[in-house]
């Protein structure tokens, strides 16, 4: 079996986020640039599920800038085999990330594809349910857990009631939880064998796919400076401010 | 609190933009590239801030426990250990053929600093395996170099260097420990050795030492001493793991500082080893490995000295005491962070300033150990040789010096807090304060300066140092983008001329008047040498400012201007002493230095 992860390319987690002075977007130039940290953990599931003899090949897949190969290349040094780079510049939507990667689903043939639950660049948490109706395949999302049991795989599900226990038939689409594993480092033999191994790179043309955006984005801007607190002396105070000054009760 | 970061914008600087003409060259011919080495930094700089220094608080708290010849690491190096070696860091420059990965030394440079930075008594063991390669790799045969260094390279065995006895440090000829030959080649060997760095622990499955020691009727002093290897378990044919060795840590020393390493005294009765290199050439195999650890501790000094700038400096920012002179800056808090004084200003740039320039100094001589270790020209390999032993003294010691005066500075920034233990910023104070003193003392390493590294072939290692910052002078001088540069560095360097041809000449009538000003003389070497990465640096960053998004550029200008006008002159001071001559303290009467109390 064949696992196909996703990883994407976004600010690190540890960078400041700082909108563009006109508004268009934020600053991505000159700023660190790491793979999606729940995508990290979708290669570790996937490394683990290989080195327990379920799966033979990890291909991961990347959509975007051309520096996305670094991107790529992070997780064939964490142990991928190969990597296959999109090449697509601006704006990409879930939706035309998960019409490329059906493309690509369908020409690689993978029986398990695994994504990050949401990246933390835009938080859309869309791109594994969109390609999971498109293919038609079983989807387990917001995993923290992956068994496998024969021809199906038991995921559970972190939702709002709790912990939620799926079993699914493969092939399927799961997206996974920070709280899946704790993803490895890259290991220095394997930083060192992380540029022989084989990146394809393709073009958009070659997959015919309308990456044409369907949202139009209007401005980006900070969000209001918290004011600072205020120390009230009683339950009565508290109720009058909330009343006649903040308004909302 | 001690807070890190990888400084891998200032590493990653020094990669691109200082040592890369020469260590593009260097790589030329490899299939690795400046992506893989900074891929490299960034996986490292991962593994030392996330799992290193988590530990190093705790580790210094717990410490090394003894128990009937075992000792036990603290909590959580045990894992840490595999969890390093596992992905290969120790192999890191280790010829292919033994498991490594072949990189440049450079990059051990880069890696060590991250690792002392993060936890300096953790990077001891790797630290030791490290020598131990060296010494095995260079001076061993094959059949010794085949059997050791796989394993060693794979971190699943350990090495020890074992050098010191109770009555011997620094003069090693008076070594007692005696190697008795046996029919089968083999020795046996006897005696006791002490301070031997990580000689017993829990960490890996075997512990490799090397040893100094005399054969029966060999020549006397440091001419009769052989180097032996000696394993705890000794190993079979197959590198599977046989009887028990005649060996044993007999205690750990109690000690101010790197408390999370053990320093063992360790008791050999006939225990068996073989013969590293030629007999009674264990000095000249011993050295080989030696400068290479000189250098090592020196890196050791820039590790503290940065996580002691960078804890001081969130400590700074953060401590809100006293309002700034000019008028408050923080009008909605109580108080002024004390980054608004002179002082800590004052005091983090020093430190800031003297790490940067360190940094670059230390990796530019790890380059030239790879261009001495790669370069067919006849030439630029000798060059490239004699830059890096004149440099090993300077190194060594300047930079542990600064690491001392970095943690020093970092707790009075912390004042109460830095000498409570929360904190652990006078942990840094007392784990660097081994640096100067390990490895050859910094004085030693003054005198090898002086009364070696400077005579040698009629003053040819001065002459790699010396012609290369007078042409660099000389085409820089009318530079414009350097006018706050290239005065002070000229003045600097003519004074370092000046003193050197002193030395030089009172040096031949009388050698106390050279071995005297031994350290000052060192220390004003440094200083100009440092001066001189800062001009670079600064050249460097002016043809960068137009595209400087991140202020890195600009603010390298600025430091670098710190430097050369508040550190640098400090070499005027230094050559008004030595220019005085060395009688006030060798001509001074013995029974005088107790005449406050004698009775």
């Amino acid at each position: 079996m064949k696992i196909l992860v996703a990883v994407k390319r976004v600010v690190d987690y540890n960078v400041q986020v700082r909108v563009k002075p006109d508004g268009t977007g934020v600053e991505t130039e000159n700023v660190k640039m790491s793979m999606n940290p729940p995508d990290e953990n979708a290669v570790e599931e996937a490394l683990r599920i290989k080195e327990s003899g379920k799966a033979t090949e990890i291909i991961a897949v990347s959509i975007g800038e051309s520096k996305c190969q670094e991107t790529i290349r992070t997780a064939l040094a964490m142990g991928a085999d190969r990597g296959l780079h999109i090449e697509v510049e601006g704006i990409i939507e879930p939706l035309a990330v998960a019409k490329i990667l059906k493309k690509i689903v369908e020409k690689e043939n993978p029986g398990l594809v695994l994504l990050g639950k949401q990246a933390i660049d835009d938080d859309c948490n869309q791109t594994g349910q969109m390609l999971s109706a498109m293919l038609a395949w079983s989807q387990g999302a917001f995993v923290s857990k992956i068994e496998f049991s024969g021809e199906n795989i038991q995921v559970t599900r972190e939702v709002d009631e709790g912990l939620e226990i799926l079993d699914l038939k493969l092939p399927s689409i799961v997206t996974c939880d920070l709280r899946l594993n704790e993803p490895r480092y890259a290991s220095l033999p394997n930083i060192m064998k992380a540029k022989k191994k084989p990146l394809d790179s393709l073009s958009l043309k070659d997959l015919n796919v309308d990456i044409t955006p369907r949202i139009q984005q209007i401005k980006v801007e900070e969000p209001p400076k918290r004011q600072k607190g205020i120390m009230v002396s009683s339950v009565e105070e508290l109720l009058q401010k909330l009343k006649n000054e903040a308004k909302v009760i | 609190m001690q807070t890190y970061k990888a400084p891998l914008n200032d590493m990653k600087f020094i990669l691109r933009d200082f040592i890369n003409s020469e260590s593009n060259s260097l790589l030329k011919n490899s299939d690795i590239d400046l992506s893989d080495l900074e891929m490299i930094l960034e996986e490292a700089s991962k593994l030392c801030e996330e799992k290193l220094l988590p530990l190093n608080q705790s580790g210094d708290e717990e410490g090394c426990k003894y128990e009937n010849g075992n000792v036990n690491t603290p909590k959580g190096f045990k894992e840490i250990y595999r969890e390093f070696v596992d992905n290969g860091w120790q192999g890191l420059t280790v010829n292919k053929k033994y498991g490594g990965q072949e990189l440049p030394y450079f990059m051990n440079m880069f890696l060590d600093e991250m690792i002392s930075s993060s936890n300096m008594s953790f990077g001891l063991y790797p630290g030791l395996t490290s020598n131990a390669i060296d010494a095995i790799e260079k001076s061993a045969s094959d059949e010794i170099k085949d059997l050791y260094l796989p394993k060693l390279a794979s971190g699943e065995w350990s090495g020890t260097m074992n050098l010191t006895e109770p009555h011997c440090g620094t003069d090693l000829g008076l070594t007692k420990t005696i190697a008795n030959p046996q029919n089968d080649g083999s020795y046996k060997l006897s005696g006791t050795k002490i301070f031997i760095t990580c000689g017993e622990h829990d960490m890996s499955k075997n512990i490799i030492h090397l040893v100094l020691a005399k054969t029966p009727n060999c020549p006397k002093g440091i001419k009769g001493i052989s180097l032996f290897v000696v394993p705890k378990i000794i190993p079979k044919k197959d590198g599977s793991l046989g009887e028990r060795n005649n060996l044993e840590c007999g205690s750990i020393e109690k000690k101010m500082g790197i408390n999370a390493s053990p320093t063992c005294v360790m008791h050999y009765n006939e225990a068996t080893g073989w013969l590293v290199g030629d007999l009674h050439k264990g000095m000249k195999a011993m050295f080989i490995m030696m400068n290479g650890a000189r250098l090592m501790v020196g890196v050791q000094g820039l590790g503290i000295a940065e996580i002691a700038y960078q804890s001081a400096l969130n400590y700074a920012k953060e401590r809100l005491q006293g309002r700034s002179l000019k008028g408050s800056k923080n009008l909605d808090k109580d108080a002024d962070p004390i980054l608004v004084h002179p002082e800590i200003r004052k005091s983090l740039l020093k430190i800031k300033t003297l790490t940067e320039g360190l940094r670059g100094l230390m990796l530019w001589t790890g380059l030239q150990v790879d261009i001495a270790k790669k370069e067919k020209d006849k030439f630029k390999k000798q060059n490239a040789d004699d830059w890096v032993s004149l440099m090993t003294p300077i190194l060594k010691s300047f930079a542990t010096d600064v690491g001392c005066e970095a943690s020093n500075l970092a707790v009075q920034i912390y004042g109460g807090h830095g000498y409570i233990k929360d904190h652990g910023i006078e942990q840094l104070v007392r784990d660097s304060r081994i640096t100067p003193i390990y490895e050859g003392t910094n004085g030693i390493q003054a005198l090898d300066l002086v009364g070696r590294k400077m005579p040698l072939h009629t003053g040819r290692l001065l002459k790699a140092f010396f012609h290369l910052v007078k042409e660099y002078i000389e085409k820089n001088s009318f530079n414009y983008n350097l006018k706050d540069f290239m005065p002070s560095l000229t003045k600097s360097f003519n004074r370092l001329q000046q003193v050197t041809a002193y030395i030089a000449s009172t040096g031949l009538k009388d050698p106390d008047e050279a071995s005297g000003p031994a350290s000052d003389y060192l220390k004003m070497f440094a200083l100009v040498a440092t001066a001189y990465v800062w001009t670079r640096y600064a050249e460097i960053a002016f043809n960068k400012l137009n595209n400087d998004p991140n202020g890195f550029y600009l603010a390298k200008i600025n430091s670098g201007k710190y430097f050369m006008t508040k550190i640098l002159p400090e070499t005027g001071s230094i050559m008004s002493s030595i220019l005085s001559g060395a009688k006030t303290y060798n001509d001074f009467e013995d029974s005088h230095f107790d005449s406050a109390f004698k009775l």
